[in-house]
C-alpha cells in the first residue's frame, strides 16, 4: 500500500458549501452536496466489512456497505433502490439525520481515521436520482390487500409507516392538520438546510407508492380516532410529532418581539415570511436578535434571523460542550456570524411603552454536579446579571407534545409530560392504534422517528395479518 | 374543494360568505372557528362560523375588510373556491339553562354574537341581545338577532339608530334597573370586551368574552395566540376563543393585535 493510497483511508472529503459571506444573504441550501467524483473516491474507501458494524447504528437498517459498493460502481441506480428498501425519504435523512451519532459512530475506519461520510453518500445518491429521473416506484410494492389504514400526521414517522404500509399493500390515508404534508421538515427546519422542494419531492414519491394525503384535516377536531375505527380503517398510527412550544415563564414574555421558535420558524418556512410581501405573512425582525436555547432549533431560528438582516447571539445556561444541536450546525452557525454566549440563562425582558422588547436581563451560570441526563447542572451566580439590548428574541427551549388527540381519545394513556405510553413495537393503550416518532418518550430526531415508525408499521402488519407478507427483518 | 355558494354584502365593506364544507359543518358547535388561506401566498386567517347547515353542508361567515385577506377574499364571487379550509377550531361554548343571559355584539362582533344568542334562547335562556355600530349602515344581522331574543338593544355611536352611544350604556342600565342577569356573552373590538367586563366584575356577573388574537396555525403549535388568563398563559386557539372576561388581561392583547400594523400596511398598499 503506498503512501497516497493510507492517506485515502484514513480521511474522508468535506462537504462542498456556499462561502459564509455569501450565504448569509440568501436562504439557499448551504451545503452543496459532493461530486460524482468525490462520492465515489470516498466510496472506495469503505472496507466492505464482513460484520458491518455501521448498519447497527441506522436505526432504519439500510444495507450501507452494499449501496457504497453500487456507488463504487457507478451503478447508482442500484445503489437508490437498495437504500429504498429501508428508507422512504433518503433526500431528507441524507440532510438531516444526526449521522456523526448513528451510523458513522460506529463505522470501522473511525477507528483508523475519519468514519465514511455515509450520509453524505446517501445524499448523493438521492440527489441523483432527483436530479436524472422520476423515482422509480420500489420493486417491493405488493398488490392491495383490501385493509385500510390511517395515518395521522405527516413528519417523518408518519411518511415512513404510510410508505411502508403502502408497500406491504394496505390502502393508507394521511391525515395531515397543516395545508402542506412534511411535518417539522416543511414548517420547521429551514430552506437553507432542508429545501422544500426535496421535501415536496420526497412526499410525492409517497403518494406515488399509493398513498392518500388528506391535508387540512386535524384529528381531535373534525374527525377522532373512534370515527377512524367507524369509517372503517382497520389500523391507526399516529405520528403527530412534539408540536407545543415550551415557554420560559419568566416576565416580559409576552411583550411584542418575543416569538417562540415555533412560531417564528413557521411564519419563515410554511409561510414564506421572508419573502414577505411577495408572500402575505409577516415576521418582525430586529436589528439584535438573542435566541434562547441550544438546540437544533436554536441554531435553525439564529441563523434563520442572520439571513433576515439581523445580529445574532445564542444564549445557552451550559457549556458549547453540552449544547444539544449537532456539532455541524453549531460550527455553521457560527462561521456565519451567530455569537453564542454561554453559562448564560434570561431571567426578564423589558419593553418599552408600546410593548415592544427592549432588553433582556440574563445571569451568569458556572456549572455544578451532572444531573440525572449526566450533564453538568448549571447554577445561577449571585449577582452576575446583565443587560443585553435587543428588539427579537425567540425561545427555543424545546416543546411537548400537542394535546389534541389525546384529549379527545379516552383511554389513550401518556405519561405526566403528554407523551404516548407505547410498548416497544408502538402499541399505544388502545387496541389497533400505534404511535411513534416525537410523540412518544425520548424521541427527538428524524431518523429516530422512522425507525420506530417502521417496527410499527412490521408490528401492525403482524397483527392484521399472519399470512401477509413481511418485510424483512 | 370549498365552493362559495353564497354571497352577500351586509353592510359596508362587511360580507357574508356560505362556503361549501360538509364534514366542518357537520362537526362545528357554536363558538367554534375556522382558519382559511385564499392563496398559494395567502395568509392564515380565522374565521368565525355564524352558522352552518348541515343538510346543504355548508357554513357561513361573516367578516369585514380589514386587510389584504379579507379584501382579497371579499373579491371571491359566487362559484369561487377557497383553498385551504380547515376546522372546527378552538373550544365549542358551553350552554346551560342559566336564566337570563345577556349576548353583546359590537360591530363585526355582532356575526360572532349571534350563534351563542340562538344556542342560549335554543336551549330555554330568557336572550338580551345589545348590539351596536359606529352608525347604522354598519349594523348588521338586526332581524336574525331580533328573532331570537326576548328583548333587544341598538346602540350606534353617532345616534344613527336606537341608543346614540355604546352598549355599556345599556348594560350598565340594566344592571341598574337590578334586571337580574345570570350571564353575559361580549364579543366585538377588545376595548369592547374589556368595558363590559368592568362593568359587570363588581356585581359578580359571570362574564365569558371571545377574543381575537393573530393566530397562524390555530392548532396550539405557534403559541402566538398566547393570551394572558388571570397570570396563566394560555393558547387562544386551542384554549379558547372564550375565556373569563373578569381574568383576561386586555392591555396585553391589544398591543399583541399591533404587533404587525407597520407590515400590514405594506400588504396592503400591494393589494
Ligand atoms: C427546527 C427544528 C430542527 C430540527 N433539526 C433536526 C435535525 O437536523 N436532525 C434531526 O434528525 N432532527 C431534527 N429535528 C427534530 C425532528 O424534526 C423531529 O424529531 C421529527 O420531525 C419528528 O417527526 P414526527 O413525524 O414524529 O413529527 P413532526 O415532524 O412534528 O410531524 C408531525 C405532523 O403531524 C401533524 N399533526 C399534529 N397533530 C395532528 C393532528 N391532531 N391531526 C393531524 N395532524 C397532526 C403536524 O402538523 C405535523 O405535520 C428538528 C426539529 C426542529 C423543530
Ligand atoms: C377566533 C377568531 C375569530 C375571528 N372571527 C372573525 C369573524 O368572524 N369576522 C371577522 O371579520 N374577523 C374575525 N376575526 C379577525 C380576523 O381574523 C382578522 O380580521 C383577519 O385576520 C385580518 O386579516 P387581514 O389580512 O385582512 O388584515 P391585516 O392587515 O392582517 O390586519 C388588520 C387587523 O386585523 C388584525 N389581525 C391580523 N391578522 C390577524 C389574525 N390572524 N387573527 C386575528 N386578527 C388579526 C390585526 O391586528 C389588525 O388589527 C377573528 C379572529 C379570531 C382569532
Ligand atoms: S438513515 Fe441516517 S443513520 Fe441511517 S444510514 Fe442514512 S444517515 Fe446513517
Ligand atoms: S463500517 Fe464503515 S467501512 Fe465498514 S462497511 Fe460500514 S461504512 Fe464501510
Ligand atoms: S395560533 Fe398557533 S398556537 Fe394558537
Amino acid at each position: 500500500m503506498t503512501d497516497s493510497k493510507h492517506k485515502d483511508l484514513s480521511k474522508r472529503p468535506s462537504m462542498n458549501k456556499q462561502p459564509p459571506v455569501k450565504r448569509v444573504r440568501n436562504f439557499n441550501e448551504v451545503a452543496l452536496g459532493l461530486t460524482q467524483e468525490q462520492a465515489v473516491k470516498e466510496a472506495e474507501r469503505c472496507l466492505q466489512c464482513k460484520d458491518p458494524k455501521c448498519i447497527k447504528g441506522c436505526p432504519v437498517e439500510i444495507n450501507i456497505p452494499l449501496f457504497i459498493k453500487f456507488i463504487k460502481e457507478r451503478k447508482f441506480n442500484q445503489a437508490i433502490e437498495v437504500i429504498k428498501e429501508r428508507d422512504n425519504i433518503p433526500a431528507i435523512t441524507g440532510r438531516v439525520c444526526p449521522q456523526e451519532t448513528q451510523c458513522e459512530i460506529v463505522c470501522i475506519l473511525k477507528k483508523l481515521g475519519e468514519p465514511i461520510a455515509i450520509g453524505a453518500l446517501e445524499r448523493y445518491v438521492s440527489d441523483y436520482e432527483l436530479k436524472t429521473k422520476i423515482q422509480k416506484i420500489s420493486k417491493l410494492k405488493k398488490k392491495e390487500i383490501g385493509k385500510k389504514i390511517a395515518v395521522i400526521g405527516s413528519g417523518p414517522a408518519g411518511l415512513t409507516a404510510a410508505g411502508d404500509l403502502s408497500k406491504l399493500g394496505y390502502k393508507v390515508t394521511i391525515f395531515e392538520a397543516l395545508h402542506e404534508p412534511g411535518g417539522v421538515l416543511t414548517y420547521g427546519i429551514p430552506e437553507f438546510r432542508m429545501p422544500k422542494g426535496i421535501v415536496r419531492s420526497e412526499v410525492e414519491y409517497i403518494k406515488r407508492l399509493g398513498v392518500e394525503i388528506k391535508t387540512n384535516m386535524i384529528i381531535g377536531k373534525i374527525l377522532t380516532i373512534k370515527d377512524l375505527f367507524n369509517l372503517g380503517y382497520d389500523a391507526i398510527f399516529i405520528g403527530s410529532g412534539a408540536g407545543s412550544p415550551h415557554f420560559l415563564g419568566i416576565n416580559g414574555e409576552n411583550l411584542i418581539g418575543v416569538y417562540s421558535a415555533n412560531e417564528f420558524l413557521t411564519r419563515v418556512n410554511l409561510m414564506k415570511a421572508y419573502l414577505f410581501p411577495k408572500y402575505h405573512t409577516p415576521i418582525k425582525i430586529g436589528k439584535n436578535t438573542i435566541v434562547i436555547g441550544g438546540g437544533n432549533v436554536a441554531m435553525d431560528a439564529a441563523r434563520t434571523s442572520l439571513r433576515l438582516g439581523s445580529d445574532v447571539f445564542v444564549i445557552y445556561r451550559r457549556t458549547e460542550k453540552e449544547m444539544p444541536a449537532r456539532t455541524e450546525e453549531i460550527y455553521n452557525a457560527k462561521e456565519e456570524g451567530v455569537k453564542l454566549r454561554i453559562l448564560t440563562s434570561p431571567v426578564k425582558i423589558f419593553g418599552d411603552e408600546k410593548g415592544r422588547v427592549k432588553s433582556l436581563e440574563c445571569i451568569k451560570m458556572k456549572l455544578g454536579q451532572p444531573d440525572e441526563t449526566g450533564r453538568k447542572r448549571p447554577i445561577e451566580i449571585p449577582g452576575s446579571n446583565f443587560s443585553m439590548d435587543c428588539d427579537t428574541v425567540i425561545i427555543a427551549i424545546g416543546q411537548a407534545p400537542n394535546p389534541l388527540i389525546s384529549n379527545s381519545t379516552k383511554g389513550l394513556k401518556t405519561d405526566d409530560k403528554g407523551y404516548l405510553i407505547v410498548d416497544k413495537n408502538g402499541r399505544t393503550s388502545i387496541k389497533g392504534v400505534w404511535a411513534a416518532g416525537d410523540i412518544v418518550p425520548d424521541s427527538g430526531t428524524v431518523i429516530e422517528a422512522m425507525g420506530r415508525a417502521r417496527k410499527a408499521v412490521i408490528d401492525i402488519n403482524k397483527c392484521l395479518s399472519q399470512t401477509r407478507p413481511t418485510i424483512k427483518n | 374543494m370549498h365552493i362559495i355558494l353564497d354571497k352577500k354584502e351586509l353592510a359596508p365593506n362587511v360580507k357574508m360568505l356560505k362556503v361549501s364544507a360538509p364534514l366542518v359543518a357537520r362537526k362545528s358547535k357554536p363558538g367554534q372557528f375556522i382558519v382559511i388561506r385564499i392563496s398559494e401566498k395567502g395568509e392564515r386567517i380565522p374565521l368565525t362560523i355564524v352558522e352552518k347547515d348541515d343538510k346543504i353542508g355548508s357554513l357561513a361567515i361573516i367578516f369585514q375588510e380589514v386587510g389584504r385577506t379579507t379584501k382579497e377574499l371579499g373579491e371571491l364571487r359566487k362559484g369561487d373556491h377557497i383553498l385551504d379550509l380547515v376546522g372546527p377550531l378552538g373550544k365549542p361554548s358551553e350552554f346551560r339553562k342559566v336564566g337570563t343571559a345577556v349576548i353583546i355584539g359590537g360591530g363585526i362582533g355582532i356575526g360572532e354574537a349571534y350563534p351563542e344568542a340562538k344556542a342560549h334562547k335554543a336551549i330555554g335562556n330568557r336572550v338580551i341581545s345589545i348590539i351596536g355600530a359606529r352608525s347604522r349602515e354598519f349594523l348588521i344581522l338586526e332581524n336574525e338577532m331580533a328573532s331570537i331574543s326576548d328583548e333587544i338593544y341598538i346602540t350606534t355611536d353617532d345616534g344613527t339608530k336606537g341608543h346614540h352611544g355604546f352598549v355599556t350604556d345599556i348594560l350598565e342600565e340594566l344592571i341598574n334597573k337590578k334586571i337580574k342577569i345570570d350571564l353575559v356573552f361580549a364579543v366585538g373590538p377588545p376595548i369592547m370586551m374589556k368595558a363590559v367586563s368592568e362593568i359587570t366584575e363588581p356585581h359578580r356577573i359571570k362574564t365569558l368574552v371571545s377574543l381575537n388574537p393573530i393566530m397562524v396555525d390555530a392548532t396550539g403549535m405557534c403559541g402566538g395566540c398566547r393570551v394572558n388568563i388571570g397570570g396563566e398563559n394560555k393558547f387562544a386557539c386551542v384554549d379558547g376563543p372564550t375565556f373569563d372576561g373578569h381574568k383576561v388581561d386586555f392591555e396585553l392583547l391589544i398591543k399583541r393585535l399591533n404587533t404587525y400594523i407597520a407590515e400590514e400596511k405594506i400588504s396592503c398598499k400591494m393589494h
